[in-house]
C-alpha cells in the first residue's frame, strides 16, 4: 500500500489579523522526507500550526488536502485521526495527567471503539520505544511535560510519533535546544519511522539536523512563501554559504514576514 | 433581616437528649451553656457570600438507625467506600446518628489506640474527650453555628493515638446520612500524641435531593510534638443539605498536618479549614479540590497561621465550577510576629466550565514578621485552549481532552487519598459531577 499524500495549495494564513503565509504550495507523499528551512521569522512554524489547526491561526485562502480530503474542514482531533501528526516546538505541560495515560488515550483515539490496545501490549510497546529513545522509564509516570527539560520534551514528542504511527508527520523545530547526543537519539527515532507508508515534513533552521536525517526534498521559506526547492544538495549549500546567496538571487532584502512569525 | 434561627430545641430537650445518651455531666453542662450562648451570637459572615437565605433550621435532630450485622449487608452505595476484598479492620460506620459498624484491629487496641464513635468515647474516655473538646482548636462562642454545634452535637468519632505509636494502615470513618432529613452535627476529634503518626480518612454521604437537612460539623485535629497526621476526606452531601464544616488543626513543635479534602457537596456549603502552627518547625499542607454545579453557592476558606519559628504553611485550592454554581476560595496565610524564618505559600485556581458559573480566588497574606518568605498564585479562567489543542492534536476528542485536563487539575488531592476504594470513589464523584 502506498502512503498518504498531503497537498498544500496556495495557503494564506493570518494570526491576529496579520498575514504570515502568503501562498505556500507543497506536496508530501508517503515515503518522502521533506525539509522546510529558512531563517527565523519566515513563516515555517506558522505552516506547521496551520496544518494541524492551532486555534490562533486563521486560514484565509488556499487548501490543505489529505488524500483528497479537505483538512481545513476537520477539527484538530479529526485531523489527527485522519493521519496527521505535529511534533510541537513548545508542547503543553498538563498537570495531573501522566505521560503514560495520555499516550494510551492517544493510541486508542486512533483505533476503533471496542478495539482498544490492551494494557500489556501498550506497556510493551511504550517500553520498547522508550528504550529506543534512551528515555528514563520514570517519565511515563510523570505528568505530561511538567518539569521536563527541553530535551525530554522533544524525546517525548518523538515517543508519541513512534507510538501513534501517523501517515504524515510534521516536526516543528524538533532539533531546537538539543545537545548533540540528544539530537542523535531523536534523529534515530525519526529515521526508524521511514517507510513507504510514512511521509514527513521537517521544519528547521539548522542544517545540522539534516546531517542525521537525509531529506529527499529541501524547501526554503522566506517572506511567507516557499522561494526555492531542491534536493539534499540545497541543504548542504546552505550550510556552507548561508542564506545570503538566495536573497541576492531572488532580490530579497528582508526575508521575514510579520513581526512575531 | 436576621436569619431564622428559632429552633424547636430548648434546655429540657437538650437535657433529655444528653441523658438518653448517658453523657457525662460536663457534656450536658457544656451543651446547656452553648445553647444559651447561641441565643446571643451572630451567624458567621463568610467573605463575599450571603448566607441569609440558607436553611440552618429545618432538620431532624434525633434520628437513630439499626446496626448492620456485617459489612456485606451495607447497601452498594456505601460498600463502594470499602475495599470489600481486603477489609479495613479500623473502621467506624455511622448511620444517621447511630453506630452501624465499628472495628479496630487488636494490635492497635493493645497499643492504646482509640477509634470509636463520640458517644462511646464520652462514656469510656470522658476525661480524654473533655481535654480536647472545643478547647485548643475551635471555641464554642466563635459564632452562632459553633455554639449550636456544641448544643446539638449528635455524632462523630474520636481518634486517639498514644505516644510513639506509628500507624501504617489508614483509620476510616463513614458518615452515612441515610434518613433524608437527618441532621449531621458531627464532632470529630483526632489526637496524635508526641512522636506518633496516623492517617485518617472520612466520607460524608447523603442522598436527599428534595428534603432539607443541615450538617454542622466541627473537626479538631491535634498534632503534638513531632506527630504526623494525614487527614483525608470526601464530602458528598446531596443538594438538600446545607453544610457548615469547620476542620481545624493545631500543630505543636516539629508536628505535621496534611489535609486532603475532596469537597464534593451538592448543596450550599461553608467550609473553614484552618491550621494553627503553634510549635517551632511545625508544618501544614492544606489541599482541597471541589466541583460546584447546579445553583449551589459555596465558600471555602483555607487558612494557616504561623506562630512557631521556621514553621511552614502551604495551601492549594483547586475548584471547577459549572452550570450556575458559584464559589469563593479564600486562601489566608498569616504569619504572627516572632515566627521568624517561617514560610507561607498558597495557590488557588478556579476553572470555569460555563458562562453562568462564578469563581473567585481571594488570596490574602497577612505578615507581622520581617524574616519570612511568602508567596501566592491565583487564577480564574477557562480550560486552556492551547492545552486542548495539544491533546486533540493526538486524536483525542475535545470532550475527552477536557476530561483529562479536569481530572488532572483535581489530581493533587485525589492522588493523596490513601484508601484505594475512597480514591476511586472520589474520581467517580468528580466524573459524575463534571459530566
Amino acid at each position: 500500500m502506498a502512503g498518504s499524500t498531503l497537498e498544500i495549495k496556495d495557503l494564506h494564513v493570518e494570526i491576529e489579523g496579520q498575514e504570515i503565509l502568503k501562498g505556500v504550495n507543497l506536496t508530501i507523499k508517503g515515503g518522502e522526507f521533506h525539509a522546510v528551512m529558512g531563517p527565523n521569522g519566515t513563516g515555517k512554524s506558522t505552516l506547521a500550526s496551520a496544518i494541524m489547526g492551532h486555534p490562533k491561526y486563521e486560514v484565509t485562502k488556499g487548501q490543505i488536502l489529505l488524500d483528497g480530503e479537505d483538512v481545513l474542514e476537520m477539527e484538530v482531533d479529526e485531523r489527527a485521526q485522519a493521519g496527521l501528526f505535529l511534533a510541537m516546538q513548545y508542547p503543553s505541560e498538563i498537570s495531573g495527567v501522566t505521560t503514560s495515560d495520555f499516550l494510551r488515550s492517544s493510541v486508542n483515539a486512533h483505533r476503533e471503539e471496542g478495539d482498544e490496545i490492551s494494557l500489556m501490549k501498550f506497556i510493551k510497546e511504550m517500553d520498547g520505544a522508550m528504550d529506543y529513545l534512551e528515555m528514563d522509564k520514570n517519565m511515563a509516570q510523570r505528568y505530561l511535560n511538567e518539569g521536563f527539560s527541553g530535551g525530554e520534551k522533544k524525546r517525548n514528542e518523538i515517543l508519541q510519533l513512534m507510538m501513534i504511527q501517523p501517515a504524515i508527520a510534521i516536526l516543528d523545530e524538533i532539533d531546537s535546544g538539543l545537545d548533540i547526543d540528544a539530537l542523535k537519539v531523536v534523529s534515530k527515532g525519526i529515521n526508524k519511522m521511514r517507510s513507504e507508508e510514512f511521509g514527513c515534513l521537517i521544519i528547521t533552521h539548522y542544517q545540522r539536523l539534516l546531517d542525521y536525517i537525509t531529506p529527499d526534498h529541501v524547501h526554503i521559506m522566506m517572506q511567507g512563501r516557499v522561494v526555492k526547492s531542491g534536493g539534499p544538495e540545497l541543504a548542504q549549500r546552505l550550510e556552507a554559504e548561508g542564506y545570503e546567496w538566495i536573497k541576492e538571487e531572488l532580490g530579497i532584502e528582508d526575508e521575514t514576514v510579520g513581526q512575531n512569525a | 433581616m436576621t436569619v431564622e434561627t428559632k429552633l424547636p430545641y430548648d434546655q429540657d430537650y437538650i437535657r433529655s437528649f444528653s441523658a438518653n445518651r448517658n453523657e457525662p455531666d460536663w457534656m450536658q453542662e457544656l451543651r446547656i451553656k452553648a445553647l444559651e450562648l447561641a441565643e446571643g451570637l451572630e451567624m458567621p459572615k463568610p467573605d463575599k457570600t450571603s448566607i441569609k437565605r440558607w436553611n440552618f433550621h429545618d432538620f431532624k435532630h434525633d434520628v437513630s438507625a439499626e446496626t448492620i450485622p456485617s459489612l456485606k449487608d451495607l447497601p452498594k452505595e456505601i460498600q463502594v467506600f470499602l475495599d470489600m476484598e481486603n477489609l479495613n479492620e479500623n473502621l467506624v460506620i455511622q448511620r444517621n446518628q447511630s453506630v452501624a459498624y465499628k472495628s479496630l484491629s487488636s494490635q492497635l487496641e493493645e497499643q492504646g489506640v482509640i477509634l470509636t464513635d463520640i458517644q462511646t468515647a464520652l462514656e469510656k474516655h470522658s476525661d480524654l474527650v473533655q481535654r480536647y473538646y472545643m478547647k485548643d482548636a475551635v471555641q464554642i462562642d466563635e459564632h452562632k453555628l459553633t455554639a449550636l454545634h456544641t448544643a446539638l452535637m449528635n455524632g462523630g468519632v474520636f481518634v486517639y493515638v498514644p505516644k510513639n505509636v506509628q500507624i501504617e494502615e489508614p483509620l476510616q470513618a463513614i458518615f452515612w446520612q441515610e434518613d433524608p432529613e437527618a441532621a449531621t452535627f458531627n464532632h470529630v476529634i483526632v489526637v496524635a500524641e508526641a512522636n506518633s503518626s496516623l492517617t485518617y480518612v472520612e466520607n460524608y454521604i447523603s442522598k436527599n435531593t428534595d428534603e432539607n437537612a443541615v450538617a454542622n460539623i466541627v473537626t479538631e485535629v491535634i498534632a503534638h510534638d513531632n506527630a504526623n497526621i494525614n487527614f483525608g476526606s470526601v464530602d458528598n452531601f446531596s443538594k438538600g443539605t446545607t453544610v457548615y464544616v469547620n476542620r481545624r488543626g493545631v500543630a505543636y513543635r516539629d508536628a505535621k498536618i496534611e489535609w486532603n479534602l475532596g469537597q464534593m457537596n451538592d448543596g450550599n456549603t461553608i467550609s473553614d479549614n484552618t491550621t494553627h502552627l503553634i510549635g517551632d518547625n511545625s508544618y501544614a499542607y492544606a489541599k482541597t479540590v471541589s466541583v460546584g454545579r447546579g445553583e449551589q453557592t459555596q465558600n471555602f476558606t483555607a487558612k494557616i497561621v504561623n506562630y512557631g519559628k521556621q514553621s511552614e504553611g502551604l495551601i492549594l485550592q483547586h475548584g471547577v465550577m459549572k452550570e450556575a454554581a458559584s464559589a469563593i476560595f479564600n486562601g489566608i496565610g498569616k504569619i504572627e510576629h516572632g515566627a521568624s524564618k517561617s514560610n507561607a505559600e498558597q495557590e488557588s485556581r478556579v476553572l470555569m466550565l460555563s458562562k453562568d458559573s462564578r469563581g473567585d480566588a481571594n488570596p490574602i497574606l497577612l505578615i507581622d514578621e520581617d524574616d519570612v518568605t511568602a508567596g501566592h498564585a491565583a487564577s480564574v479562567g477557562r480550560v486552556d485552549p492551547i492545552q486542548l489543542y495539544y491533546l486533540m492534536s493526538r486524536g483525542i476528542s475535545k470532550q475527552e481532552a477536557e476530561r483529562l485536563i479536569i481530572h488532572g487539575f483535581l489530581a493533587p488531592v485525589v492522588r493523596e487519598i490513601p484508601i484505594e476504594a475512597v480514591r476511586n470513589q472520589l474520581t467517580e464523584v468528580i466524573e459524575r459531577k463534571v459530566y
